[in-house]
């Protein structure tokens, strides 16, 4: 990765904010520094952030001397929650856990919930924490490993099937001024055990934001994960999230990633098959209008034989929005009779809307079967006519093909209430054409 | 019903229809025959409302509203109804979501007030029996995966549900077997009355048998070139289109 020159202010305004953590002497932290400032911000020649243009923004919009959480005066997140669902809320309020707003109610020996902070100097943190996820591989995992303000440590002992779900809120309120925070997430599901887990990141105001994920998931041997990102940010958020999703032997994964709003949202989404006889349903949806540049990058590793994958990602650019897709999938030499399947489908509505998509496959075992594809274009005139033709009026039949183009994203949702939550945005978003 | 006068439309800057004339009134079955490349497609197609031809000169007047400055889904809203020659597959709607929006769409712009869940199920399964279309097919995605037959079936039974004026039937019969033929003509006659008037655009007379014509026009070179009745068709099927290539040539 090359460093541009002037990220060098920037670089150093970051690093002297981490000298005035309580942190700083912390060895994790401090190796965690160095490799971003040696990885350096990302600049218009990286290949890997080509398309993004995360340094110019931190640079004109952020003021990193000011590195303080800020006070928010939210009276109640009634608002950002999902109608109907029971499920244990977890709450962050520009970065900072809220133990007002969270709310645990399944019993500990469904699942264990702890402050990542205490955790990882306790028992079993430290043997997850940092595993997979490098942060020599993306200056801003270097950078939350360095900066992370908070952060929370989920635990599902084996055999546990955990009945409601964990929603973990996002909260950035950007009311008053700027928000910069760094979040950090540890999930680590036992043998056989069973969890849905959602994650919404929302806004309020339309000070700037810039908030950075790590975010580190273990599914162990016969679990099972439903993981869906809501990234809905009315205001002007500059996310980069970085995920990694370790899956063992006989383990099932369904992830959902809906993008719609903010102003540079970033995702680094890997998912590491570490096992066999794995099965991962890897889908994402991104409905993006206004100067929206939503980028998400994916990495599907197969190291072991005998499993499969299925990644779908669809979009939708409306104004003049930019969508990057980049989906790579690795086949080690190990892997043999391995299942991956890539698809990545773009609807542009305006001339002004872009969509930069690479499908990248890497394959090195020879007994495998993989496919990938991806299409962009517009909404398919003939499909229009018809459902004209039947008395259905051009922005109604618009709405519907959008729809239906989006909901085929929705399959791997089982829970009801948030299918029809997610299923709601949707429609909301493309009805009005 | 339906007045076409001089009618004249291109694609890109080829000329397709050179100047058609054609009177339909209701309770008429009209059957538009001619050889490959006539322009019989491209009637229906501008009939309907398809963009990609251009009209150049000519009316259209349809229940006295010039036809051709309305939108396609003001023409079905205004009763015409076009059977597609291939119609399209649209993964991720049902014809079930798909028929219950466009029937309300056409009762809001008629002024009748929306059918309700039962009220819509009732109709659509009365309407069911009469194209023998299964339920099942009908919740799938429309057309998606399915047989030939099974969308021209698919065609007919949009048409029963939305009791069209003037139903164009584009090549419907292309792509059936017998059976399917059969049953497709069953749904036409069934569906036929003094209130509503047919275009039968079709390559073969085979179809006529069972939707048996009260006209029958020969079109040749993007024009009406022979009117006559249902022994028309039986000509024709005799004598084969160069009978009417020839004699348009002598002329």
């Amino acid at each position: 990765m090359s460093a541009i020159t002037s990220d060098i202010d920037l670089k150093e305004k970051i690093a002297q904010a981490f000298e005035q953590t309580p942190d700083r002497k912390n060895i994790q932290r401090t190796e965690a520094l160095q490799h971003f400032q040696k990885l350096g911000l990302p600049g218009n020649k990286t290949e890997e952030y080509r398309f993004f243009p995360i340094t110019r923004a931190l640079e004109k919009n952020f003021d990193f001397d000011q590195s303080n959480p800020i006070e928010s005066k939210i009276k109640s997140i009634y608002q950002f929650l999902i109608p109907d669902l029971e499920a244990n809320v977890i709450v962050f309020i520009n970065g900072i856990y809220s133990p007002v707003f969270s709310k645990v109610i399944s019993p500990e020996n469904e699942i264990i919930i702890s402050d990542l902070r205490k955790a990882v100097n306790q028992n079993e943190a430290p043997l997850y924490f940092e595993k997979y996820l490098k942060t020599s591989a993306d200056p801003f995992t270097a950078l939350n490993t360095a900066l992370w303000q908070d952060g929370v440590f989920i635990q599902v002992p084996a055999k546990t099937k955990v009945e409601k779900p964990v929603f973990i809120l996002h909260i950035n309120d950007a009311e008053k001024e700027q928000s910069i925070c760094h979040t950090r997430l540890l999930v680590v599901l036992e043998e056989e055990s069973e969890l849905t887990l959602i994650e919404r990141s929302t806004s309020i105001g339309t000070n700037n934001i810039f908030h950075t994920f790590a975010e580190e998931i273990l599914v162990k041997e016969n679990a099972t994960l439903d993981y869906v990102k809501i990234q809905n940010d009315e205001g002007k958020l500059h996310q980069v999230a970085n995920s990694l999703i370790h899956q063992s032997s006989k383990s099932k994964l369904n992830t959902f990633t809906l993008t719609m709003n903010g102003s540079l949202i970033r995702n680094n989404f890997n998912i590491a098959i570490d096992g066999e006889n794995c099965e991962s349903h890897f889908y994402g949806l991104y409905l993006l209008n206004g100067n929206t540049i939503a980028d998400n990058h994916t990495v599907v590793d197969h190291i072991k034989p005998n499993s499969f994958s299925n990644e779908l990602y669809k979009g939708v650019m409306d104004g003049n929005s930019k969508g990057v897709f980049n989906g790579k999938i690795f086949v080690r030499p190990n892997a043999q009779k391995t299942n991956a399947f890539q698809s990545n489908r773009n609807i542009l509505l305006t001339d002004t809307a872009t969509i930069n998509t690479k499908p990248q496959l890497e394959i090195w075992a020879d007994d495998v079967k993989c496919s990938h594809g991806c299409t962009s274009g517009q909404l398919d005139e003939e499909a229009l006519f018809y459902l004209r033709s039947r008395g259905i009026p051009l922005n109604n039949a618009k709405a519907m093909l959008l729809y239906a183009f989006a909901a085929e994203t929705l399959e791997p949702i089982k829970n009801t209430e948030l299918k029809s939550y997610l299923d709601g945005l949707i429609s909301q978003r493309l009805n009005k054409y | 019903m339906l007045t076409i006068k001089n009618l004249k439309a291109k694609v890109e800057d080829k000329l397709i229809l050179n100047g058609i004339n054609l009177q339909v009134n209701a309770g008429e079955i009209h059957a538009i025959m001619g050889p490959n490349g006539s322009g019989k497609s491209t009637l229906a197609s501008v009939l309907a409302g398809r963009e990609d031809y251009e009209v150049t000169e000519g009316e259209v007047q349809f229940l006295g509203k010039n036809l051709l400055e309305l939108d396609p889904d003001v023409r079905a809203c205004e009763g015409i109804f076009l059977a597609f020659q291939y119609p399209v597959e649209i993964p991720g709607v049902s014809t079930v979501n798909f028929m219950k929006t466009a029937l309300n769409k056409i009762r809001e712009y008629r002024g009748q007030p929306s059918l309700d869940a039962v009220a819509f199920l009732q109709l659509m399964k009365e309407k069911m029996k009469l194209v023998e279309i299964d339920q099942s097919l009908l919740s799938r995605s429309l057309n998606e995966g399915f047989s030939g037959g099974e969308k021209k079936r698919n065609e007919i039974f949009q048409m029963a549900m939305l009791e069209p004026k003037l139903s164009i039937l584009d090549e419907t019969d292309s792509g059936l077997d017998i059976d399917a033929l059969r049953i497709v003509a069953n749904g036409v006659n069934k569906l036929r009355s003094k209130n509503n008037a047919t275009i039968v655009v079709t390559h073969y007379q085979r179809l006529l048998e069972h939707i048996v014509p009260d006209f029958v026009h020969v079109l040749y070179k993007g024009k009406i070139v022979k009117s006559g009745g249902k022994e028309l068709a039986l000509e024709l099927e005799a004598k084969g289109y160069d009978w009417i290539k020839n004699e348009m040539e002598l002329v």
